[in-house]
């Protein structure tokens, strides 16, 4: 399962990687592509050039200063919680699931979910906009009723899809 | 099935010898506590382990063989098979591992109920028979320290066992304490590697704090006993002076202070983590009030300032009465250009003016003795921030009684009025409102009944807008006021519940308050098990605060906005903030 292509919901390609560590473990990777150097300039430079508009109206030197803090303060806030690089999904047999997604700015947020808490994995589909899109989610048993399912985790967050294109 | 092994990061490189630990029934796991070596007298071993069983009260036994050759040994498998006869168990562990290799080799020995042995080993070509193991890495202090989270409320049965395997295995290691007693560098008969054996010194502080801690309870304690015999006084009892000091919110925080205080100087060392934290919880957030408290006293005695503020004081009375007396004589004009009816008009705004007179009057007797009072109230702040708001808290109430006095008057009359008005469109529409089955029936008047009930609508129709321009207005007032005092509660109560210990644990020490796990795979080298390194996923910050917020008589709206609007429109008075006592269940 290399390198085929695959998209997300918005149509952005993404990278599906498995590895097998050991019979009974393996792990999932699906990585976005990075942050593009254009759309970046192409933002700082319209938030510019607009402060720069506003100075020549108002001639208050305040505006400049705000503007480059904005777009520092904006970036910086984009690639920390906002921006995801990769996420994984580590299966360990007869000890739990692991989903870690991981952010541009090096952050990792790590779920681990045991064996026993785990009733199911089951493909979910709902109704995004104009499509159904079909997502894995994993049932978890609730404590006090062993058949009742008490919560619902989809994995991936980052809402992808598996479509494949035609290659 | 496959075979978990929860091994200790310290005893990766410790000498040979016995794995000593605990098997986790129903998961088909096992966690190695520490590791035992040659030489050792097996009788002195299982007494030990039987020592240390009925000091923690965890199941211990000899789960294996550990082997770590150095260079010139000869590896000791056939010596390390014949242990497995001398402690009998349902399964062995002979684990090894070569110097310079990462990886660990594990043979499991199985017994049966015959005492025969079958030996499954590691490499097999039939894959299917073959026991898989997992080796999870963990670092024994640190998860002997953590608390995961949630915890279980209330007095968990030490007996009945979690049915998550983490929990156990973190619950395995926190209990097993007696065990780290000893280590190889003692001179016992039994030498053991754990993770005291890397060397961890304790704090020289922190064990003197304890030793003092002892006598400073009971100094704590004697002075509450003495503090609760003087509130028991009979003549404290008394109707108005009970209902006073459960109105001013500076006597609601001594007492509630007198409960934490309570909860600190028992003798008793806390009995579970919720406890522990909640003590910890209240010890910093009294200190910090305290500390914050003698900062503000020392500004405020510094540079003479109080003697500033009580200049302030007479001034700013004089200049609200002055303001109030003003928006008065507008009302009782032509206020914003409505017409009102003069007579009502002018009753009211006399019947306010006078009260302000009385009010300043009153005032103006009290002012040579304002700074002193100030000066003796002020060193009451060294007892902690929170009763300097909540001093100030009580000085803008009753500096603004004036206000309230005409908010009560006010409403009372508009609420009068109101159902005045209401009982009679009743009447004009013919209709009567049933006490008994408290719903509107209709209902034939006579004549002078109609007459006499027409003419009190109209007049209390026309009077309607003067009587409510003043009550629009001094609930104005009074909600200016209520949102000041608000202000000063929500901080108060912040203070108060905060849990800045739990925090400060969360900040500088991560393990100690656990979410969960996570899980790294080590390198794997085929031929060997699988490594897996578990770390501890630390409690989110917003979790830390919900979870361990100390209970206080929290501020919150008593109604919603909605029933907040109700009440406003008919006239009913308002108490928008309500305080809920702390009884502990």
């Amino acid at each position: 399962m290399e390198d085929e292509a695959f998209t997300d919901i918005s149509g952005k390609p993404i990278s599906l990687d498995c590895q097998s560590h050991s019979s009974f473990c393996r792990e999932f990777i699906i990585s976005s592509p990075k942050v593009s150097m254009g759309k970046v300039m192409v933002y700082t430079c319209s938030v510019w050039l607009l402060a720069y508009a506003v100075f020549f109206f108002t001639q208050n030197t305040a505006v400049l200063s705000g503007a480059i803090l904005v777009t520092l303060v904006g970036m910086m806030l984009h690639i920390h919680f906002v921006k995801v690089d990769h996420e994984s999904l580590l299966v360990i047999g007869s000890l739990g699931i692991q989903v870690s997604s991981s952010y541009a700015s090096g952050r990792e947020i790590t779920t681990f979910i045991e064996m026993s808490k785990i009733k199911d994995i089951v493909i979910n589909e709902a109704i995004y906009m104009h499509q159904i899109i079909y997502y894995l989610c994993v049932l978890l048993k609730d404590p006090s009723e062993p058949d009742a399912v008490s919560s619902v985790v989809p994995l991936f967050q980052v809402r992808m899809s598996i479509s494949q294109e035609p290659v | 099935m496959v075979l978990k092994i929860f091994f200790p990061q310290c005893c990766n490189r410790a000498e040979s010898g016995l794995l000593v630990g605990r098997w986790i029934s129903g998961h088909d796991s096992a966690v190695v506590l520490a590791v035992i070596h040659y030489p050792f007298i097996p009788g002195q071993v299982k007494q030990y382990i039987q020592q240390m069983q009925a000091q923690s009260g965890v199941e211990l036994t000899v789960l294996g063989s550990w082997s770590l050759p150095k260079e010139g040994q000869e590896s000791m498998e056939s010596f390390l098979r014949d242990l497995s006869t001398i402690f009998p168990q349902q399964r062995w562990l002979q684990v090894s591992r070569q110097m310079g290799k990462m990886g660990f080799i594990c043979e499991v020995v199985n017994r049966n109920q015959n005492g025969q042995e079958t030996q499954q080993e590691a490499k097999k070509q039939n894959e299917e028979e073959e026991e898989k193991v997992i080796f999870v890495h963990y670092e024994q202090r640190k998860v002997m320290l953590s608390q995961l989270h949630p915890t279980e409320s209330g007095d968990p049965d030490p007996n009945t066992e979690p049915s998550s395997e983490l929990k156990q295995v973190f619950q395995t290691v926190a209990r097993s304490q007696p065990l780290f007693f000893l280590d190889r560098y003692d001179d016992g008969p039994l030498k053991s590697t754990h993770w005291q054996s890397e060397g961890r010194e304790a704090s020289i502080i922190v064990e003197l704090l304890k030793q003092a801690s002892v006598p400073l309870c009971m100094l704590i304690s004697w002075l509450l006993a003495l503090w609760t015999w003087i509130c028991n006084i009979r003549i404290f009892s008394l109707y108005p002076l009970r209902f006073l000091s459960s109105k001013l919110s500076t006597c609601v925080q001594i007492s509630y202070r007198t409960e934490h205080m309570r909860t600190l100087s028992s003798p008793k060392p806390a009995a579970g983590h919720k406890q522990f934290m909640r003590k910890g919880n209240i010890l910093v957030s009294f200190l910090v009030d305290v500390g914050l408290g003698i900062l503000l006293m020392s500004w405020l005695y510094r540079d003479d300032h109080i003697a500033t503020l009580a200049n302030m004081l007479m001034p700013a009375a004089d200049h609200v009465a002055k303001e109030l007396e003003e928006l008065l004589q507008w009302l009782m004009g032509a206020p914003a250009g409505l017409k009102m009816n003069r007579a009502l008009d002018q009753v009211l705004g006399r019947f306010f003016l006078y009260h302000i007179h009385l009010w300043i009057s009153y005032i103006h007797l009290m002012s040579p003795f304002i700074e002193g009072i100030l000066w003796y109230g002020g060193l009451s702040v060294c007892l902690g921030l929170t009763f300097a708001l909540s001093l100030l808290s009580d000085m803008v109430a009753l500096l603004t009684f004036h206000i309230y006095c005409f908010y009560v008057y006010g409403a009372r009359l508009y609420c009068l009025k109101i159902y005045g008005l209401s009982s009679l469109w009743r009447l004009f529409r013919g209709k009567k409102w049933n006490v008994l089955r408290q719903r509107v029936d209709s209902c034939s008047y006579d004549v002078d009944q109609l007459f006499i009930g027409t003419l009190l609508f109209t007049i209390l129709l026309f009077l309607l807008p003067t009587t409510a321009l003043y009550y629009l207005v001094f609930t104005l007032l009074r909600l200016v006021v209520v949102l000041f005092q608000g202000i000063l509660h929500l901080s108060v109560d912040f203070i108060n519940s905060f849990p800045l210990f739990a925090m400060g644990l969360r900040i500088f020490r991560p393990y100690r308050l656990a979410e969960g796990v996570k899980f790294q795979v080590l390198c794997d080298e085929p031929g060997t098990a699988l490594h897996l390194l578990m770390e501890i996923n630390p409690l989110k910050c917003s979790t830390v605060v919900q979870t361990y917020r100390t209970p206080t008589y929290s501020c919150y709206p008593r109604d919603s906005w909605a029933a907040l609007v109700k009440k406003l429109f008919v006239g009913e008075l308002i108490y928008p903030w309500r305080h809920k006592s702390t009884k502990a269940d």
